[in-house]
Formats: C-alpha cells, structure tokens, sequence
C-alpha cells in the first residue's frame, strides 16, 4: 500500500512543479552572491510573477557573455543580465537576443538610450579612488597624473581580463583620441602594477600599496554607508569620466517571453531599482522615488559622461589595446 | 632487463585507462575546444612574445627553487630538532593557497609598504621595488620552494639508514656521504623536481602579470585569456594550450633523459643517525639554511594569519556553509587521487624504465600543463549537450583536481615504488605473493610516507581550487574559495582576509591529518 501513496505524491509534486513556470535568468556571480542584488530580487519577483525565478551564474560580464556563446542556440536562459555596452556589440552578433520591448519608462541616465535589444539596469563611472587622509591633493586630470611626481603610484585592471580595466583602455581613448598612446606613455611610470582583476587591484590599495586605484565613483559610497569610513573618495578627472552602463537582454528561444518582459519590466521598477544602490554600488538606471541614499555623490553633468556607442566602443577596441600594449610594455 | 617475457599484469590495464582518462581530460577537452571554434586563426608576434617570457620566467623560477631547496632539504634531512615536524608541514601551506591571498601576503613583506622595506626605511634605503621579473621570481619560488624542499626531502629520506651506518663505519666525512650517497640520489631526485616547478610556472598568470607590473609579465596562460574572454577567439586559445603542453612535453622529456635513476637498496628502515654531519661548521650552516627558509616562508604566511585573526570569528554562516563543501570535495579529491595514482605508478614501475614507463609518467605531467581555463571551458562544451553542467559543478571539481594531483603523486609513488619492487620484488614472487597479498604485506608499509603525503597534498590542492569551474559553478553550492571572491568582489575585504586564514588552517589542516597518517612510525 505504501507504494501508491508515494506515486500518488510523486505525481501531484510533479503537477505542482509543472504549473510553477520557471524564469532562468543568467548574470555574473556577484549579482547572486548573498551580497549582491540577487537574493532580494528574487524574493521580490517570486512575491507578484508566481514563477520561479532561477539564477545561474558564470564569473563576471565577459564570462557570461563567453558561455552564452558556447551554449549558442541550446542556451537554457530566458533573461541575460549582466553584459556592458563594451560587450553588447558582440552579444547582439550572436542572434539570440529579441527586442526588449519596453518603451515607456523614463531612464535616468546622462546619455540617451536607443538599444532594441538590451535595457539599462544600473551605471556608474569608472574613476580612481584614492585616500583623503594619505593623499590631500589627488591629480585632477589624467594630466596633472602624468605629469606627478613619480613616486606617485596607481594600480590598474588588465583590460585582456578584467572590465574595469577594459573601460580605462576605453576612457582614455575616449578622452584623448590619437593621443591615447602618449598618454599612456606619461601614465606609465605611475603604474605601479597591472592585476588581473578587480579585487587583487582594490585589496592592494586598501594595504596601502597604491596611491589610487582604478574603480567607480560610486566605490566611496560603499565605505561610507557600510562601514562608517568617510576618507575614501574618487577624483575628479577634468577629461570627463567613461561610464559603464550594465544591461539585460532576453533570449528569442526562450518558452517563457511573457515572463522574461514581465522581468525586464520589473527589472526598472521602483523595488528593483532601490535595491541596487547598496547592494551592486552602482547608480540605479531609474533613480527611485526617495532618491539616491546618502553617501552616493550627486552623478555628474552630461558634458562630463564619456561613452562609446556599442558599435564603435567593438570597433576601437583592439587598437586601443595595441597602444596601451605598446605604451607599457616598454 | 626481461620484463617483457612476463604477463602484463592488470596493473598495466588500469594504469591505461587512469592514463586514458587524463589523456581525456587534457588533451580531450582541447581537442574540444578547438572543434567549437568559429574560425581558424594563427598566433601573432604578442602571443610569440607571451610564449618567451613564459619560458624564460619558468626556467629561472623553476631553477631557483630547486637549487634554494637542495641546501634546506640537506638540513632538514641530517638534523633533528622541535618544531621540525610543524615546520615540514608549513611548508606545503603557499603551494595550496589561493593566488590572491599569497600575492598579498607576499606584498605585506616584500611590497612598497611591506615589512622589508619599512625596515630598510629605518636605516635609511630607498625603498627596493619588488615589481617586475623579480617579483615574479620571489612569488614563484614561494609558491614552489617548498614543494622541491618536500620532493628532494623524500629523496634524502629513501635512502636507507643502513648506508649511513656503513658511511659512518668507513669513517666518511659529510663530502664523502655527498659524493657516494647524495650525489646519486639527487641526480635521480632533482630534474624531477624541476620539471613539475617547471610545468607549474608555465601556467602561471596572474601571479607573473601583478608582480611582474604589467602587460610585459604577459604569459601564455593570459593569452588564453584574452583569446577566450577578449575575442572569443577559441582555436587561438587551443593553439596557446597546445604550445603549452608541447614546451611541457619536451621538458618532460628532458627531465627523464637527464635523470639517472638511483637505487640505493633495501634496508631495515631504520631511523637514520648521521654521524657524518656532526661537525660545527655543518651545524651553523644547516641551522642557517633551515632559518632563512623559515623566515622567507613563514612572513607572508605571518601576515596572511594577521591579517585574517579579526574577522575569522565574525564570518557569516554562509563561509562556514562553504568551507565545509570544500572539506567534502578535498576528501573525494584525495581518495580518488589515490584510486588513480597507485595503479598509474604501478603500471609506470612495472613497465620498466623504458618508453613506455616514461610515458606514463610523462602523461602525469601533462595534467599540470593543463589550462584550466581551457579544461573548464572544454568540459563545459562536452558536459552541455548531455547534462546540466553547473549540476556537475563540484564533482567536476573533484576529478580535475584530482587528476591535477597527479603528477605530484606519481612524482612520490614511483621512487618509493621501483625501491620496494627491486628490492624485494624478487623474494615476493619466489614466496608466490601476488595481486593484493603483494600489494598489502609488501608495498604499502613501503608506500605509506608517499601515499600520506600524496593524499594530503590532493586535499590540500582540492581546497584552494577555484579556476576550472569559474564558468558555472554552482551559485548556491558556493565553495570556500569561490565565497573569498565574492567577499573581495562585494568590498569586504576584511571579511575576506578571515575567509583566507579559514582556508589556510582547513587547507593545512588536511594536509598534516594525511601526511602524519603516513608517518605514525617514523620521526621524520
């Protein structure tokens, strides 16, 4: 008699299962992870989609992007979250993305945006972040750096293999054109090391190794909200900053795209929204109703956002490396 | 030798297939990658540049730290005295930690704000930079100084106490021990230990890029890198992974043409007593030695600890969640280690010192020269069609690192095993001891030490584990490591630096637990 009773159970479990519509939803690891924006966002999307909300993470943007390129058309997302407009050039060769659809919700970015395929979650701009107590007079400039005296010392991300330090490869292109590779020639001696990613760059400059390190404006605010630590800040650069803006896409394949427009919907909501500043450190893509959280800096004008279309920031890339290869391999 | 009129034993046929399944894992997942490919391009003068800093770094690290290591494993090997055991096992502590944390425990000492230059500081030098090849030199002898103290150590160690009492009966002098006892021994030992430090430093990247200070530190392995993440660019990559394992193979083929191997003979197992090495000048040297290895050893390892001790009792339940995943995957990875070590050295031993043997051995050696960004990526291409890779995560993680174990396993079994065939191979068959008779009264109590030694560092190596399942590990099946990174990448450093110390105690801890398991009789 047990055995009925247990097919019994089996069956309705499976019933159950199969009347909950699940939303895979691929990003990079630190969006999921318990200190990340993950573990809210899903509550609160499970709260009102009556789905199950499905994360699956692959190391940082340009890892997920690979992936996705590996899975091709077999890929088992619905949504993809996490690439930047440096890889979203690529990401839209790949075909597997449809429109997002979404048109009626007023973005809070300094630049305009008019991409079919991926929508804006959050920004920030790249910047270095130096100690206020250790450095009094930080270099305003990307020439005031060069021109320091030499024992001023920054550390860097390597752009083959890490984002920031392909949005400072992009920054500096941006700001000084054929000029890029001079430079980074006057860069070079305040380069104290190259890392591969961003946590080795910004461990060693919390040691004190480096004077600076490369990171985001919005870096600062982490200190200050989380720890109560207010001598860390992000200089100003005169060049303007570059800006990386990270997005969400859907699949075309996908067997749920009502859900995954419902996701991309909610991914600009209010709740959404206000969960990113303390959790990614980033500014929210819509800034919610009671504003930015004290300890975030005001963003700056648009005259002062640096950025490249998706198109030509693919485009200018491998020359941008060849120089800074060239610049710094001296 | 007549070998070959001999029946080729099961060990043989399994021995094949633990070297089918490496073949599989290395060269297959290549293989795969390189099919996957949308295009087919060549590699440029930058990925010809990378190959040559790539080959220069890992000759030069590889040779100082063997020749650091001859002197230090002479010492420990000819003198007793408290805390040596401890010492012993601290020294397999920077081999098995995660990158991250060793480059910034190497930067508290040798960095621009590191010990060593606060101290010159206070006697007035100018500060000394640590960035470029030599800061690529000291991080890669620490990772692998010890690793050739402990090879060479298993050397000095096999050879039987009773040559040193017949030494010591003839009234030789510590040169004349050198040149008849250690000399030989070495000549079989070192290229050895070369090799595998050798293999070791070729896939080495982010340590070579930060402390080498840029993109002129660029290695293969970063290369591969860039091909795959930069430019998605996946027969570039398999072409870099190949020229990886073709440099490694003639290494390896190098090594087993220079090595003259040595048998020193049965013995009693003894414990061995020096009289040779009494005199005071040896005294003062070996004390000196022992000192400056300790001390360039254990300050980064110092600062590690410091640098954790605040934050290890605050940790969130999660890193406990995780650390406790990781022990579990150290053990599988330890026993399965073994499962293929022992029948791979078996089958290497009994097949004799010709080709075939070499290339057993040699197929060991090629799980290190393995990407693993390229055996991640290879795997996921394989696994994708037919399962769900990221449910996979972490007993994938348990074979490559088992099979990355290896190398190092054979590298302890196949010495100690060839001496306990030759040596009482002979009286075992004419008693008509076979199969698991042979294996349990004759081998093991021979095989103990390298077996303890074998699984610990398994375990050891299995625990700081992150790079092959970067691309889809298991978010909520996060392992220690991988929980590290998250801490650094969600700014909490601190809590990071607790998370490292966590793993280093757990790391060491697997790694004594298995190595003193395979030294319960003996006072070395």
């Amino acid at each position: 008699m047990r055995y009925p009773i247990f097919a019994a159970g089996a069956l309705l479990a499976t019933m159950a299962g199969a009347q909950t519509p699940v939303l895979t939803v691929y990003t990079y690891d630190s969006f999921i992870s318990e200190w990340g924006p993950g573990p809210q966002v899903e509550a609160a999307f499970e709260a009102t989609c009556g789905c199950d909300l499905q994360f699956v993470g692959a190391g940082d943007g340009a890892a997920l992007l690979g992936r996705l390129r590996l899975e091709g058309k077999r890929t088992h997302a619905d949504v993809v979250l996490g690439l930047d407009t440096n890889l979203t050039a690529a990401a839209a060769e790949t075909g597997l993305f449809a429109p997002h659809g979404v048109a009626d919700v007023a973005l809070s970015l300094p630049v305009s945006w008019e991409d079919e395929l991926f929508l804006p979650y959050d920004w920030g701009y790249f910047a270095f972040v130096y100690d206020k107590t250790k450095l009094p007079h930080p270099p305003a400039s990307f020439a005031e750096l060069a021109a320091a005296p030499k024992a001023l010392k920054i550390v860097i991300q390597d752009p083959r293999s890490s984002t920031p330090g392909l949005g400072l490869l992009l920054w500096v292109k941006a700001a000084y054109g054929d000029g890029a590779q001079a430079m980074w020639q006057g860069l070079a001696p305040h380069i104290l090391t190259v890392t591969k990613g961003w946590s080795e760059a910004y461990g060693m400059f919390l040691e004190g190794e480096a004077d600076m390190v490369l990171s985001y404006t919005t870096s600062p605010a982490y200190h200050i909200i989380a720890e109560g630590d207010d001598t860390k800040a992000a200089a100003p650069f005169a060049e303007g900053h570059y800006m990386q803006v990270e997005v969400a896409g859907r699949i075309a394949s996908s067997d749920q795209p009502e859900l995954a427009q419902e996701f991309l919907r909610f991914m600009l909501s209010e709740t959404f929204q206000s969960i990113i500043p303390t959790t990614n450190w980033m500014y929210p893509a819509v800034i919610p109703d009671g504003g930015l959280p004290e300890g975030f800096s005001a963003p700056l004008p648009p005259e002062q956002s640096l950025i490249y279309p998706a198109a030509e920031a693919a485009a200018m890339r491998d020359k941008a490396l060849e120089e800074w290869r060239a610049a710094l391999s001296r | 030798m007549a070998r070959r009129a001999q029946p080729i034993g099961a060990s043989v046929w399994v021995g094949a297939a633990v070297a089918a399944l490496i073949l599989s894992l290395t060269l297959g997942t290549l293989g795969a990658v390189f099919l996957r490919a949308e295009r087919f391009s060549a590699l440029g003068p930058a990925d010809w540049a990378a190959v040559r800093f790539t080959l220069m770094q890992a000759t030069l690290s590889a040779f100082l730290s063997v020749a650091l290591a001859v002197p230090v494993a002479r010492a420990l090997a000819r003198r007793r005295f408290p805390g040596r055991g401890l010492l012993i096992t601290l020294l397999g502590a920077p081999f098995i930690l995660p990158v991250i944390v060793v480059v910034l425990g190497i930067l508290a000492v040798f960095g621009r704000n590191g010990l060593l230059n606060s101290a010159l500081g206070v006697v007035g030098i100018g500060p000394l930079s640590v960035y470029g090849l030599q800061g690529v030199l000291i991080a890669h002898v620490f990772f692998n100084l010890p690793l050739a103290t402990r090879l060479i150590l298993q050397g000095w160690l096999s050879i039987p106490a009773e040559r040193f009492r017949l030494a010591a009966s003839l009234g030789f002098a510590a040169r004349d021990v050198t040149r008849w006892l250690e000399r030989p021994m070495l000549r079989a030992v070192v290229p050895g230990a070369f090799m595998v430090i050798f293999v070791i430093c070729m896939t080495s990247f982010a340590v070579a890029l930060t402390l080498g200070g840029g993109p002129k530190a660029t290695t293969v392995e970063l290369a591969i890198y860039q091909a795959f993440r930069f430019e998605f660019d996946l027969s570039r990559a398999a072409l870099l992974a190949l020229v990886q394992f073709g440099l490694s193979a003639i290494a390896a083929a190098l090594t087993l043409w220079v090595a003259v191997p040595s048998v020193s003979g049965a013995g009693l197992d003894r414990i061995v007593a020096r009289w040779d090495a009494r005199h005071r000048g040896l005294r003062l040297l070996d004390g000196a030695w022992i000192a400056l290895a300790a001390l360039f050893l254990i300050l980064p390892l110092a600062m590690i600890v410091a640098d954790g001790l605040r934050a290890l009792f605050t940790l969130p339940p999660s890193v406990f969640a995780a650390a406790g995943r990781s022990v579990a995957v150290a053990l599988g990875s330890a026993v399965l280690t073994l499962a293929l070590a022992l029948p791979l050295s078996l089958a290497a031993v009994r097949l004799g010192r010709g080709i075939a043997g070499g290339m057993m051995e040699g197929v060991g050696a090629l799980a290190i020269a393995a990407s693993p960004l390229v055996i991640g990526t290879g795997l996921f291409i394989l696994l994708f069609p037919i399962a769900d890779p990221v449910a996979l995560a972490l007993p994938v993680t348990a074979v490559v690192n088992a099979v990355m174990s290896l190398p190092f396993a054979t590298r302890a079994l196949v010495p100690a095993l060839r001496d306990a065939e030759e040596s009482y191979g002979k009286l075992a068959r004419s008693l008509g001891m076979r199969g698991f008779t042979h294996l349990r009264l004759v081998l093991l109590p021979r095989l103990r030490r390298p077996i303890g030694f074998s699984a610990g560092l398994a375990a050891a190596l299995s625990m700081g584990d992150l790079g092959v399942i970067a691309l889809f590990a298991d978010p909520s099946q996060a392992t220690l490591p991988l929980q590290l990174y998250r801490l650094m990448a969600a700014y909490r450093m601190e809590q990071a630096a607790g998370a490292a110390l966590l793993l280093l105690i757990l790391s060491l801890g697997l790694f004594w637990l298995f190595d003193r398991g395979g030294r319960v009789d003996a006072d070395a």
